[in-house]
C-alpha cells in the first residue's frame, strides 16, 4: 500500500472491516440472502458490484460539479442503470447460464443502497481517484462477506464448491457420504443466509466490541 | 460429596470456571447458601422444581416411547398381533431393547451436546449455567423420529442451543422454544430423515427396496395421500401407533397435562384455548365437506373429513398443546393473552396440517408462529387493560376526602 496515503488506503480498508456495508451498516441484504445458494453466483454478483461500484463512483464524482442537486438521484439512477445494464447484458453473452440463475439480481443492483449510498456520501464530495477508491472498497467489503456466505452455504447445502463435488458424490455414496453425511437442506433456503450472516456479524462484533451498538 | 463440592466451589469462586462447579453443585444438591436481601419471593418455587416437575410428567412419554419403538418394529416385521395384551406384545423385554439401543441414545447425545454448550457459555460469559436446557433436552428425543442419525440430532441441538437460545441472552430471554428450533431445523436440513412412511419405524431406512422392507406411515401421513391407516381408534389413543418418540400415547400425555396442571406449573388457560382451536378448526373443516362444497377428488378431501375431535389423538398435536405451547417463557404472559395464544396454535395446527401435505405436522410450526406473536398478544392486552381504566377513572366520583384526613396526610408528608 506504498502506492496509497495512509488517508486513501483507509477508504479501502475500513469497508472490508469495520465500516462493512452489509455487517456494519446493514445495506445490501437483499441480494445477499438471494444470491449466495451458490458460491460461483456469489463472486459473480461481487464482481458485477465491483465494476458498477467502481465506476460508477468515478462517473458522478467527475460530473459532480455540473449535477444540478434537486436531480442528483435522477442522475445517479441512470449512471446506475447504464452500468448495470452493460454487466447484464456481458453476462448474457459470455456466461449465460449464470445470469439465469442471477435473473432479477443483476437488474436490482440499480437499487442496491450500497450503491446509491457512497454515490450520495461519497462521490458527491470527492474527486475521482478518492471515490474510486472508495467505491472499490465498499464492494470489496460487500464481495467479502458474499463470498463467505456463498461459500459455507454451498459447501454445506451441497457438498460442493463452484459446482466441484468437495465432498464426495452424494449419490455414489463416496467420501463423506459413504460414512453417513447427508447435505444440509436448510443452507439452501435464504433464511439460512441469515443465519450465516447473523453469525459473520456475531463474531465480528464480539472481535471487536466497538462495533456493538448500544441497545 | 456434597462438602467436598461446597469446598471446590469456594475455592473456585471468582475463576474462569466458577460457573461450572456451580451448576453441579446446585443441580445435584440444595445449596448452602440462600438468598438474604433484595426484593425476592422467598418461596422454594425456583425454576429448578418447575423443570423437574416438567420432566417428571416426560417420563411415562418417554417408557412409553422406548416400548413402542420396539413394538411398532417388531410388528412391522412379524405383522401386528391378532388379540392384542398390553404384557405379552407391548411390554416385553424385546421391545424395551429396542428402545434401549435407539431412544437412550437420543437422550444421550441431546443432554451431552446442549449441556456441554450450556457449560460453554456460562464459562464464557461467566454467569451461572441455566438449568433451562433440563426440559428442553428431555423433549427434543421425544419429537424427532426413532432413527435420527444421532450426529444430526448434535448438529440441531448446537445449532437451537445457540441460535435459538444463547444468542437472545439464555434462558428466560430466548424468543423462540429451543426444543421445536432444534426440530424445525431437522425439518428443513435433512427433510428425508423426519417425514415420509420410512423413517418412524426402526429399521425402516436400511430396509427400505429390499425383499423385508417394511413400512410405517403415520396416521396423517396415510391421510395426506389419501389413503386409510389400519389403526383403531383405541390404538391411536394408547398410543400403538408409528410417530415420533414420545408423541403417540394421548393417554400418558393426558395424565402429564393433569400432573402439570395440578402442580400449577403448566397453564391450563393455553391447553384448554389451543384444544377448542383445533377442534373449531376441524369442525370447519368437516363442515365444508358436509355441506358438500368439497369434491372427492380433492387432494384435501381425506384430510378435511378426518373427525375433528380425532385431530387431538395423531400426531404431535397433544404433545405440542402440554409441552411445549405451555412454555412459561415463549408463551403469552398475560391471562387473557393466553387464551388467544393457545386458540391460534390449535387453529393454525389443524389448518396447516389440512392445507399442506407436505408438512403433515404443522404443529411445532404453529407453536414457534404464535411464539413470535406472543409479545404482541400481551402487548394489546395491556394496552386494551389500561385504556380500560383509564376510562373507569374518568367516570368515576371522586369524594372529597374528610377533613381529619387531610390534615394528618399533611402532617405525615410534612
Amino acid at each position: 500500500m506504498a502506492l496509497l496515503s495512509k488517508k486513501d488506503a483507509n477508504l479501502i480498508k475500513d469497508p472490508l472491516a469495520d465500516n462493512n456495508p452489509i455487517t456494519i451498516q446493514v445495506l445490501g441484504i437483499c441480494s445477499a440472502l438471494a444470491i449466495t445458494a451458490e458460491l460461483k453466483a456469489s463472486v459473480v454478483m461481487a464482481i458485477s458490484v465491483l465494476f458498477v461500484m467502481g465506476v460508477g463512483n468515478v462517473v458522478i464524482s467527475l460530473i459532480r460539479n455540473i449535477i444540478p442537486s434537486k436531480i442528483r438521484i435522477i442522475v445517479q439512477l441512470v449512471v446506475v442503470a447504464a452500468l448495470v445494464i452493460i454487466v447484464d447484458q456481458v453476462l448474457k453473452a459470455f456466461a449465460y447460464d449464470l445470469s439465469k440463475t442471477l435473473s432479477v439480481f443483476i437488474g436490482l443492483i440499480i437499487t442496491n443502497c450500497i450503491i446509491m449510498g457512497r454515490f450520495e456520501a461519497f462521490a458527491l464530495g470527492n474527486g475521482p481517484r478518492r471515490a474510486f477508491l472508495d467505491g472499490i472498497g465498499n464492494a470489496l467489503g460487500y464481495g467479502v462477506i458474499l463470498v463467505i456466505v456463498g461459500f459455507f452455504r454451498e459447501l454445506l447445502g451441497s457438498g460442493t464448491l463452484f459446482g466441484m463435488k468437495v465432498l464426495g458424490d452424494p449419490i455414489a455414496k463416496t467420501g463423506l457420504y459413504s460414512i453417513g453425511y447427508e447435505n444440509n437442506g436448510f443452507m439452501i433456503i435464504p433464511p439460512a443466509a441469515l443465519i450465516v450472516v447473523g453469525i459473520i456479524i456475531w463474531v465480528q462484533r464480539s472481535r471487536n466490541r466497538e462495533l456493538i451498538e448500544e441497545a | 460429596m456434597k462438602e467436598k463440592l461446597h469446598d471446590l466451589k469456594v475455592k473456585y469462586q471468582g475463576k474462569k470456571m466458577a460457573p461450572a462447579f456451580n451448576a453441579l453443585h446446585t443441580f445435584l444438591y440444595m445449596p448452602n447458601e440462600t438468598t438474604h436481601s433484595g426484593a425476592h419471593v422467598r418461596a422454594a418455587d425456583d425454576l429448578k422444581r418447575t423443570m423437574n416437575t416438567v420432566i417428571m410428567a416426560l417420563v411415562p412419554c418417554l417408557l412409553f416411547g422406548m416400548f413402542n419403538a420396539g413394538y411398532q418394529h417388531y410388528s412391522a416385521i412379524n405383522g401386528f398381533p391378532e388379540s392384542f395384551s398390553l404384557f405379552d406384545h407391548f411390554l416385553t423385554w424385546d421391545n424395551f431393547w429396542v428402545g434401549v439401543t435407539t431412544v437412550l441414545p437420543l437422550v444421550i447425545v441431546s443432554y451431552g451436546v446442549g449441556l456441554a454448550i450450556e457449560f460453554l457459555f456460562a464459562v464464557i460469559k461467566g454467569h451461572e449455567v441455566e438449568e433451562g436446557y433440563l426440559v428442553t433436552g428431555m423433549l427434543v428425543p421425544l419429537i424427532v423420529p426413532v432413527d435420527t442419525p444421532l450426529w444430526m440430532l448434535a448438529i440441531a441441538v448446537a445449532f437451537g442451543v445457540v441460535i435459538g437460545k444463547e444468542v437472545f441472552g439464555g434462558t428466560g430471554m430466548n424468543i423462540l422454544n429451543p426444543a421445536l428450533t432444534i426440530r424445525a431445523f431437522l425439518f428443513f436440513a435433512y427433510p428425508t430423515w423426519m417425514s415420509g412412511d420410512k423413517v418412524w419405524v426402526h429399521e425402516g431406512v436400511e430396509r427400505a427396496g429390499t425383499a423385508d422392507a417394511i413400512s410405517g406411515e403415520t396416521v396423517l401421513g396415510s391421510l395426506a395421500q389419501g389413503s386409510d391407516y389400519a389403526y383403531s381408534l383405541s390404538d391411536m389413543f394408547y398410543g400403538f401407533i408409528p410417530g415420533s418418540v414420545g408423541e403417540t400415547s394421548t393417554l400418558l400425555i393426558l395424565l402429564g397435562a393433569l400432573f402439570l396442571i395440578f402442580t400449577k406449573i403448566a397453564s391450563w388457560r393455553i391447553m384448554v384455548s389451543a384444544v377448542v382451536g383445533s377442534l373449531v378448526m376441524g369442525l370447519i373443516f368437516n363442515g365444508v365437506v358436509d355441506a358438500g362444497w368439497l369434491p372427492e377428488y380433492s387432494k384435501f378431501y381425506t384430510l378435511m373429513s378426518f373427525p375433528y375431535w380425532q385431530h387431538l389423538l395423531v400426531g404431535g398435536l397433544a404433545f405440542g398443546i402440554v409441552f411445549m405451547a405451555t412454555d412459561p417463557v415463549t408463551g403469552s404472559q398475560t391471562n387473557k393473552g393466553k387464551w388467544y395464544y393457545g386458540f391460534f396454535i390449535g387453529l393454525l395446527s389443524v389448518m396447516i396440517r389440512v392445507f399442506n401435505p407436505g408438512y403433515p405436522e404443522g404443529v411445532f410450526l404453529a407453536i414457534l408462529l404464535m411464539n413470535v406473536f406472543a409479545p404482541t398478544i400481551d402487548h394489546y392486552v395491556v394496552r386494551g387493560n389500561i385504556k380500560r381504566r383509564l376510562k373507569r377513572f374518568k367516570t368515576a366520583t371522586i369524594y372529597p376526602k374528610s377533613t381529619d384526613e387531610v390534615d394528618s396526610l399533611k402532617t405525615e408528608t410534612a
